[in-house]
């Protein structure tokens, strides 16, 4: 195998990660929004969590995509 | 494809004013200029918004006083009592890290915080000031940190490496959480821009992604500016009340 093609195999590999960005960011924002149904009076207090949750959850997808990202265009 | 893409080549730091102190390069470049435009922002926003403080504020003295109750008030919720007094620290840091992260949003600037080593700096700046916090307020009690109550001796040989590496990584996570983010995004925009320039008429479709993405950009640069301070908020309140 060439290296051209294991950089694309490389890169196709690092965005799995994201898989598990997706299944946070759902969970987190599912959670969201079964709590405020069934206390609404609680969504002031519960959706700062609810987007640190998210900033939290985006970043460890982002860690495969920047790798992905280095092997593309880097080495 | 016809046209050479290269999404990395927004990140690169180049001099504008060479100054070298013997084998010490300090040269002025675009990285410090987006700094030096980022802190000079907020003292403008800061000083003129609060110089003629009226009882019913301006425009400039309501975006002045909302941006430092806001961070007060994440203060109050998140780093406990008596934390009042590092205010002014999380303040220039969620300011500093916002301007930043919004300035690099400008099509053909630079994005400061999109450097590891910048956000790097920045993260081992709030690692070490509350791990000396910690020591200060506490002296070697503050290791109590490290060993969780309640827990069988069995489970503490297990659980005090456990938290011992978790406080290591700290500085880590906490800068490469920023610096991924920004990376990604940038070079996200520059690759959908890539895609509308080899594409012709078709390139209405990258290009309203693209238009989508900014918006997403806004909200992240915004979001990872709160993260990092509600984050150093977080790690104050366990060396000021350890747990």
């Amino acid at each position: 195998m060439d290296l051209a093609s294991a950089k694309m195999i490389g890169a196709g590999l690092a965005c799995i990660a994201l898989v598990g960005a997706g299944v946070g960011i759902g969970n987190v924002f599912a959670a969201l929004i079964t709590s405020v149904a069934r206390n609404p009076a609680a969504q002031a207090q519960v959706q700062p969590f609810a987007f640190l949750g998210f900033a939290l959850a985006e970043a460890t997808g982002l860690f495969g995509l920047a790798i992905a990202f280095l092997i593309l265009f880097v080495f | 494809m016809a046209i050479e893409i290269h999404p990395l080549e927004q990140f690169t730091v180049e001099r504008l004013i060479p100054l070298h102190i013997g084998k010490l390069d300090i040269s002025y470049t675009n990285s410090a200029l987006l700094m030096t435009l980022a802190v000079g922002l907020i003292t403008a926003l800061t000083v003129f918004g609060t110089r003629k403080a009226a009882l019913v504020p301006g425009r400039w003295q309501s975006v002045a006083e909302m941006s430092y109750e806001f961070v007060a008030d994440m203060i109050d919720t998140n780093a406990g009592h008596g934390a009042r007094e590092f205010l002014p620290f999380v303040f220039t840091l969620f300011m500093f890290i916002l301007f930043s992260n919004l300035l690099g949003l400008v099509p053909y600037s630079f994005t400061v915080t999109s450097h590891i080593i910048v956000t790097f700096a920045l993260a081992a700046v709030v690692f070490v000031g509350v791990t000396i916090i910690g020591f200060v307020r506490h002296g070697a009690h503050f290791l109590r940190l490290f060993v969780p109550a309640g827990v069988p001796a069995v489970l503490l040989v297990l659980l005090v490496p456990i938290e011992l590496l978790s406080y290591f990584i700290r500085p880590f996570t906490l800068s490469i959480r920023l610096f991924a983010n920004m990376l990604a995004g940038h070079t996200m925009l520059a690759i959908f821009g890539g895609f509308a320039a080899s594409v012709g008429f078709f390139a209405i479709i990258p290009l309203g992604v693209d238009v989508l993405l900014v918006g997403l950009e806004l909200l992240v640069a915004a979001l990872q500016a709160y993260v990092f301070a509600i984050l150093t908020c977080l790690y104050l309140r366990d060396a000021l009340h350890l747990h």
